[in-house]
């Protein structure tokens, strides 16, 4: 479903030029759920910008539901591709209610029927009609999130790009955000690609992921590995490791 | 634990008042702290920062603050004047916040700023004050202090911004350390790094420490005791070590809320809140 070959990402140019991606290639195939992994400037958000359309300065090969990818996204690109970001607090338009929020890309999209698109997108988040005339301030975080993740559905995509999508969210909020993520993806059989530090979650959505550091992947490896804590790289033991909680050091 | 607790905590109480409503943040807490590693875990919105900062006396001025008791080392901080406050605040106890691009000083180099603390709460001269700033770089690990010293702050990481706002917590030796979420902004990697320098600190100096945090795993690996607080209460104190077995319903479906590495994928037991956990006494 989707194919990234040799993919290069360079910010700014001269001597001050920045390699964030540098030669980057993985697959995941239909149906799948695939995770970047890394820290913070690893690059694996870049990655996912890229594929995404919303960054246009790269190099390589984009292929998504076979089809080669170029600077610019057609409408049907962004009709199978949607993304839902980090912050739910940024990711909506402040003075825009869940309404508007919500029919604005089945109007791009010319689907019609924005009523009843509507009204099953929010059902299907666990919200009901009562939040439709709401504007995001009146929601809390995991709300928000919840109204995002519908934004990206009514279009009824293939594929879901997910930017750590629960790092701003309480724990017992990720949670519901988590499961809701995982029937979604079982009821339409939705190709995932998610970025995260947090392996926790890896292993609860994905089933193979991609360890990046420096823009580079270090390594390509399957969640069972990962859940047995079998790692052939160094820096992904030291994830994994560092992941557990802290160990101190005892001496005397 | 010998003699009398460094810090006393009886019935802190923080109310926000507003036209309409009455909205009280921190309902009835109380603890007591010896010198030890302790733990305050939550959610956004259960107080455990505002206590935190009511500790300094540093809660925002719409903020009602009222505590049966609130003593630190004999002095009562509920009754004490600006000035005895501001002898405590930085030199006995201080206090560090979770993002450091938001809390040094940006138009100061950093060596400058620990400088500074240390002439202000130590009573020593420039040249004093900078040889002791550069030993206290060296001992959060800082590996050349004399050029970090001359950075300004937007010139060094955000874990190098951790370990340098520790520095300057600590080099007026405070009895105590008010940690609150110090590594969230950080990296895996580096956020070991700095607990292990708060860790040896603590353990070499005898300080106590308060680390405020939302990640029940960091907590329970890194302190000794823990308090969970909910809806501005504390349900539950208990041993760090001991937290994996909690009682109280709210720290236990917090628990099984977390995604685990090592299990099998299944949807994760939601939280379910129980009205009465809001209530006192509960």
């Amino acid at each position: 479903m989707i194919d990234v070959r040799d993919l290069t990402v360079r910010f700014g140019g001269g001597r001050s030029a920045v390699t964030a991606v540098a030669g980057v290639s993985f697959r995941v195939a239909e149906g799948e759920s695939f995770a970047l992994v890394g820290e913070s400037g690893s690059g694996k958000s870049t990655v996912l910008r890229a594929i995404s359309g919303l960054n246009p300065d790269w190099t390589g090969r984009v292929l998504v539901g076979g089809a080669e990818q170029g600077r610019r996204r057609t409408a049907a690109f962004h009709k199978a591709v949607q993304m839902v970001f980090q912050d739910p607090y940024g990711s909506l338009h402040p003075r825009h209610t869940v309404d508007r929020i919500l029919a604005e890309p089945v109007a791009i999209q010319r689907l019609g029927d924005a009523e009843r698109r509507i009204e099953r997108a929010l059902e299907e988040v666990g919200l009901g009609g009562g939040f439709r005339f709401r504007y995001p301030h009146q929601l809390s975080g995991g709300q928000r999130q919840r109204i995002a993740i519908a934004r990206a559905l009514i279009l009824e995509p293939r594929v879901l790009l997910l930017d750590e999508p629960t790092s701003a969210l309480d724990l017992s909020v990720q949670a519901e955000i988590l499961n809701l993520l995982r029937r979604l993806r079982a009821e339409r059989g939705l190709t995932l690609l998610l970025v995260t530090h947090n392996l926790a979650i890896v292993s609860l959505m994905c089933e193979r992921l991609a360890v990046m550091q420096a823009g580079r992947i270090v390594e390509t490896m399957d969640v069972a590995d990962l859940r047995r804590g079998e790692a052939a790289d160094g820096y992904t033991r030291h994830l994994i490791e560092a992941s557990r909680g802290y160990r101190r050091v005892t001496s005397a | 634990m010998t003699g009398a607790p460094l810090l006393t905590v009886e019935d802190l109480r923080i109310r926000f008042r507003t036209e309409r409503r009455t909205v009280e943040a921190v309902r009835g807490v109380g603890f007591t702290l010896g010198r030890e590693r302790l733990g305050i875990v939550g959610e956004s919105g259960s107080g455990k920062s505002l206590t935190g900062r009511a500790l300094l006396r540093l809660t925002p001025p719409a903020a009602e603050v009222t505590a049966q008791r609130l003593a630190f080392d004999g002095i009562d901080l509920m009754a004490a004047d600006a000035r005895t406050l501001r002898r405590l605040r930085g030199r006995r106890i201080s206090m560090v916040m979770q993002d450091p691009k938001f809390s040094l000083n940006p138009v100061m180099t950093v060596g400058a700023q620990i400088a500074e603390a240390l002439r202000v709460h130590g009573g020593v001269g420039r040249r004093e004050a900078r040889e002791r700033a550069l030993a206290m770089l060296e001992a959060v690990r800082i590996r050349e202090p004399a050029r970090v010293y001359g950075l300004y702050p937007h010139e060094v990481s955000g874990g190098m911004g951790q370990r340098v706002m520790i520095a300057m917590m600590l080099a007026p030796d405070p009895d105590l350390l008010i940690a609150d979420e110090p590594t969230s902004a950080l990296d895996v990697s580096v956020q070991a790094q700095v607990l292990s320098i708060l860790d040896d600190l603590v353990s070499s100096r005898g300080m106590a420490l308060i680390f405020i945090s939302h990640d029940l795993d960091l907590v329970a690996s890194f302190c000794d005791r823990v308090l969970v607080m909910y809806g501005g209460r504390v349900v539950e104190t208990c041993r760090a070590a001991d937290l994996a077995q909690a009682s109280h319903p709210y720290t236990r479906g917090l628990l099984a809320a977390r995604p685990r590495i090592e299990a099998e994928p299944a949807d994760l037991p939601v939280l379910r809140r129980d009205p009465a956990w809001l209530e006192e006494g509960s």
